[in-house]
């Protein structure tokens, strides 16, 4: 096929693949009588904000997309800090019990969360933890997936480097600190952007964890709108979306090559 | 003690001091909850027992054979089938296409593309199913566009015949994008001269994508078969915003019957079901790491 007919079909084909997105935009901005309109008005006839009005007003979106924020970041930080961990004694320390323990990282990365919700649940209601910001973060704070991407890459950091250390004196924790970390950027990044992804459009834990509008997450608080009295409110609906998606977009756009390349080396979502 | 072995004991504390905050949380937050539904699935354990740990009866297989006696958990894995056997050779096919068509250009507007393309993965599954939902209605954009062609579309998410064929041109939609990026990197792996010689033969654009660029691309296309499937089977988002579960069960998956299970308060059956699930899944990463050893 010619270049500029494959750049057509593209571009036709990439305006139709965002539409759902610029349809949401534009739906969030019209009111109840023109977003139930047929045929449907493309621009929004009398633009309001009243949908946004009441996220920021009665249904406290702040509340929610704090918590999304402080479940996400402290999600972040501690998969960064722990893996990283595991990761430097799985590929550069001999000791008892690291076959077992690489192991069971490995055999424990395709475990689908709907299979320990149950015990989970029962197990934090018996701790008093549910509704607990606890419940949301400490189950996610390390992931197997993780522990994998490091050790991969510090496997490939010379053992001489470190050993030019430990000559020089340095302690274990010194040369990780100063060393190891330094130089797990590509890594750090892949793996801090890959986790945010997944705690900010967590699910089905938050979704039984969190039980008080204090402690819902975006997408929790999104779907118990979208069920109940507010079924039909569509122009809410779609401006309590456009608030989900908008963050975790502009995030992408300013960092798509990791975002990317953490599909490219992880093969993962 | 010898200083060797003195000195291996330390180095082992030392290894084991990093790994102390992960095996903790991985100890208790993965290891005891996998253990603990295997061992629910064996037992009458429902929302009750959760005050009264000792009122729980091991009945051996009894929670397995009532859920496969159970029409709607039948129902359940051949909606999942479903949505996994028809899910995957769409998205697939959609992803090559695209992959094929941003290979042979280069440059600023193909990363624009790859973008574009790849937006819809990272965003939430809720958000986007609630666009859908508006979209999908009997009245919505989906059924003007058809219209415009002449013909009246259904009623998508309230028709038991288009309910889940509506959740998988969803999950297409989503998901293209990931398989797209991976086989994007599996086509630039392809050399070069085996193409010009194919081209030397006097084979067209069309007989050399079958014949050269598709078996060259096979383990590619394998892996992100499997990659996509394990997500797939575990769908449960779009069913729970989109339809909960309905019309009649048609878009009952596997994952939503374990979470209906677990809200009656039947934890026991719950944590049958997901095993099932489970296990399933298991097989499927067992033929990934295969599919992946042989790539090495």
């Amino acid at each position: 096929m010619p270049k500029k007919l494959t750049y057509t079909v593209l571009s036709l084909g990439l305006a139709a693949w965002l539409l759902p997105f610029l349809w949401m935009a534009l739906g969030s901005f019209k009111n109840q009588g023109e977003i139930l309109r047929r045929p449907p008005t493309w621009w929004p006839e009398q633009p309001t904000g009243e949908n946004y009005g009441q996220w920021f007003g009665p249904l406290h979106f702040s509340t929610f997309f704090t918590n999304s924020l402080i479940v996400a970041v402290l999600t972040v930080l501690g998969n960064l800090v722990f893996c990283s961990m595991v990761g430097y004694a799985l590929a550069k320390m001999e000791f008892p019990g690291k076959k077992l323990l690489f192991g069971l990282v490995m055999v424990t990365l395709m475990v689908p969360g709907v299979v320990t919700f149950v015990p989970l649940f029962v197990m934090v209601s018996k701790l008093g933890l549910l509704n607990s910001y606890a419940a949301l973060i400490l189950p996610f704070i390390t992931a197997p997936l993780g522990v994998f991407l490091m050790r991969q890459f510090i496997l490939g950091i010379p053992d001489a480097l470190l050993e030019a250390a430990r000559i020089d004196g340095a302690g274990e924790l010194r040369i990780f600190a100063r060393i190891v970390m330094p130089l797990c950027g590509p890594p750090l990044a892949t793996l801090g952007i890959l986790t945010f992804l997944t705690s900010w459009n967590n699910f089905l834990w938050p979704l039984v964890a969190a039980q008080s509008e204090d402690r819902y997450t975006l997408p929790v608080a999104l779907s118990l709108y979208s069920t109940g009295q507010n079924a039909t409110n569509y122009g809410l609906l779609l401006a309590g979306s456009v608030l989900v998606i908008v963050p975790i977009l502009l995030l992408f756009v300013a960092l798509q090559r990791y975002f990317i390349q953490g599909v490219a080396t992880t093969g993962l979502k | 003690m010898t200083v060797g072995a003195r000195l291996r004991r330390k180095q082992a504390l030392i290894a084991w001091g990093f790994c102390l905050p992960f095996v903790l949380v991985f100890g208790v937050f993965m290891l005891v909850p996998l253990l603990g539904s295997f061992g629910m699935s064996f037992t009458d354990f429902t929302a009750r027992d959760i005050r009264s740990p000792f009122s729980v009866n091991f009945i051996g297989l009894q929670q397995y054979t009532d859920l496969f006696a159970d029409a709607r958990f039948r129902q359940s894995l051949l909606v999942t089938g479903l949505f996994v056997v028809i899910g995957i050779p769409l998205t697939m096919v959609v992803a090559l296409a695209l992959a094929l068509a941003l290979n042979s250009g280069s440059g600023r507007i193909v990363s624009l593309f790859r973008v574009g393309f790849y937006a819809p993965v990272v965003t939430s599954i809720v958000a986007v199913s609630v666009v859908w939902r508006y979209i999908l209605q009997p009245e919505g954009l989906a059924n003007q566009a058809l219209s415009l062609i002449g013909i009246q579309g259904p009623d998508w998410l309230n028709d038991s015949t288009w309910a889940l064929p509506s959740l998988i041109l969803m999950a297409v939609w989503r998901n293209v994008g990931t398989l797209m990026i991976i086989f994007l990197a599996g086509l630039q792996a392809v050399p070069t001269d085996v193409h010009e010689a194919a081209m030397m033969d006097g084979a067209g654009g069309f007989r050399r994508l079958i014949s050269v660029t598709l078996p060259l691309l096979r383990p590619t296309l394998l892996l992100g078969a499997v990659l996509i499937s394990v997500g797939y089977l575990q769908f449960f988002e779009e069913a729970f915003v989109m339809t909960k579960g309905g019309p009649l069960d048609a878009t009952l998956s596997v994952a939503y019957y374990t979470y209906q299970q677990f809200g009656f308060g039947e934890y026991g059956m719950a944590s049958a079901a997901s095993y099932v699930l489970f296990l399933v899944i298991a097989l499927v990463s067992l033929v990934q790491f295969r599919v992946l050893r042989s790539q090495d």
